[in-house]
């Protein structure tokens, strides 16, 4: 019977121990030891935290430097094109102008050879007329010896000039 | 191959050196006096004046432990007076006879009988009516084994903890090493799967620090009283007294953290007719002292079993007086012992849990 009586000096000594048992733990166990492991716990998921959060961060900037990549490649074939256009333009220009220079200089080349030729040709017309009155002098004073010779020389020349 | 007929060899000589002692008549000594198994488990699952180490009952290796007797004054001596006293017998009635020890020296006028302390009467013996003296007693707060065993296992549950406290002091927080990293999980289940699941998330750390001390305790306590020998082999956590002390624990922090909700499910019951509620308020009430009450019986059967057990199965041996019982009963003993480490920890965490559970419906919020 007794084995299941409590026993009052037991239960006194139980009381004593536990009580002072669960505050000596209480205050130099558990409290360090639950702070320490939380402590560690919400080191553990705040670290946890900023890698997801750097990583998404790290994903967002090589979207970004994809994009800023990308943006300058367009750029640079815009510009590369734009060169390419440009410098054809001033080929297409500089063959126009030489084209037209060209044809000016011939066209002046040809109105200068042509006044020249006229020049000339008045000149020569002027030079075979100042010839032709010399010789036709010399002529004139070897023939006019007699009038009657004068007479004919003088009309068969005027008709001689007249064919030429 | 070759191994196993090693081992079937070794297991022929032993069968037969076995069987050899199955025709020798046993020792000497339980031939004088008819081994009591009964009394012998009974003498070991309860509490006692002396730690008992070897040999027979009386006269065998014993700590003889203090006692201490508030009787107008206290009086402090050790039970070696008793154990050592003077041995009565007294015939009671139906050819019953009564042994007990009176003590000597300074434990004179007092006598020890079924490890309960009674003062002489004036005729300087105890006086039984039926099975018990009808003697006064004074007030016993002697050191028995269980306090021994007690003050023991709470001094080693202290030293393991500060050191683990130690290492988190020492190394801030890091992870565990040693000591700590064995009982870090222990700790977080305790304060996860116990405290956590059961109680509030916003009130279950006030609890933490009282479940984790009860379930330490029973636990630590629970495996000292597996080990065999000093300084275990107490039945302290399978004693009525330390489970009514921790169920009685359980009971105060439940009614002290009892909120209105709580109360009211008592008293006043909702969602029930008017004379269910006043049927129901001593039903509740009821209710409020058989929890821990089954708290209380669950650790003490099952560790005060377990103890029996192991003592019946190893008695085998002594009853049939046959060293060759001990191929049945030792395995048979270890069986069981290795099942009562299981047991050990499962009723510790049974305790701890279910007085989480207890405490968690005292401060559960209505949700309604």
């Amino acid at each position: 019977m007794d084995l299941i009586l409590p026993d009052f000096g037991l239960l006194v000594w139980t009381g004593l121990v536990f009580c002072l048992l669960m505050f000596l733990l209480a205050k130099f166990a558990w409290k360090p030891i639950l702070n320490a492991v939380n402590t560690r716990e919400q080191k553990i998921s705040e670290a946890l935290e900023l890698a997801e959060k750097t990583k998404i961060e790290m994903q967002a900037l090589k979207a970004e430097n994809d994009q800023i990549l990308k943006e300058a490649r367009a750029e640079r074939d815009q510009i590369l094109k734009e060169a390419k256009e440009a410098a054809n333009g001033m080929v297409e220009d500089a063959k126009g102008k030489a084209k037209d220079e060209a044809a000016k200089i011939v066209e002046s080349a040809r109105l200068t050879i042509n006044s020249e030729k006229a020049a000339a040709m008045a000149e020569l017309k002027n030079h075979v007329a100042s010839l032709s009155l010399e010789i036709a002098e010399k002529v004139v004073r070897q023939e006019l010896t007699s009038d009657d010779k004068q007479k004919a020389l003088a009309t068969q020349l005027a008709g001689e000039i007249k064919m030429n | 191959m070759q191994q196993a007929g090693k081992f079937s060899s070794l297991l022929q000589i032993i069968v037969f050196a076995l069987s050899f002692f199955v025709f020798q008549p046993f020792a000497k000594a339980s031939e004088e006096e008819n081994f009591n198994v009964g009394e012998m488990i009974m003498h070991h699952i309860k509490d006692a004046h002396e730690w008992h180490i070897a040999g027979p009952e009386h006269g065998g290796t014993s700590i003889y432990l203090p006692v201490i007797l508030h009787d107008n004054g206290f009086k402090v001596f050790s039970s070696k007076y008793f154990y050592h006293g003077k041995e009565v017998e007294v015939a009671g009635k139906d050819s019953l006879s009564f042994h007990y020890m009176e003590g000597v020296g300074p434990a004179k006028g007092y006598a020890l009988f079924h490890e309960e302390i009674y003062k002489l009467n004036n005729n300087g013996e105890l006086h039984f009516v039926g099975e018990h003296p009808h003697n006064a007693s004074p007030t016993d707060l002697s050191i028995t084994k269980n306090v021994a065993s007690l003050l023991f296992g709470s001094f080693l549950i202290l030293i393991i903890m500060l050191t683990v406290a130690g290492f988190y002091r020492k190394n801030g927080a890091v992870a565990p090493k040693g000591m700590a990293k064995f009982l870090e999980p222990i700790i977080v289940m305790v304060r996860d799967d116990i405290a956590k699941a059961n109680i509030d998330k916003h009130k279950y750390h006030k609890y933490v620090p009282y479940l984790l001390t009860i379930f330490f305790f029973i636990w630590i306590n629970n495996m000292l009283g597996l080990i065999p020998i000093i300084p275990g082999g107490a039945n302290l956590t399978g004693n009525i007294t330390i489970t009514l002390f921790l169920a009685f624990c359980t009971l105060l922090v439940t009614v002290f953290s009892g909120n209105k909700n709580y109360w009211g499910h008592i008293f006043w019951m909702p969602g029930i007719p008017v004379p269910m509620k006043i049927f129901m308020i001593p039903i509740e009430l009821i209710g409020i002292l058989t929890k821990p009450f089954a708290l209380m019986i669950r650790l003490f059967a099952n560790i005060t079993a377990g103890h029996i057990i192991v003592l019946a199965l190893i008695s085998i041996i002594f009853i049939n007086k046959n060293i060759a019982w001990a191929g049945l009963s030792v395995p048979m003993a270890l069986f069981i012992s290795v099942l009562e480490i299981l047991v050990a920890f499962l009723q510790g965490f049974l305790f701890a849990m279910l007085s989480a559970l207890f405490i968690g419906a005292a401060v559960e919020e209505a949700h309604h």
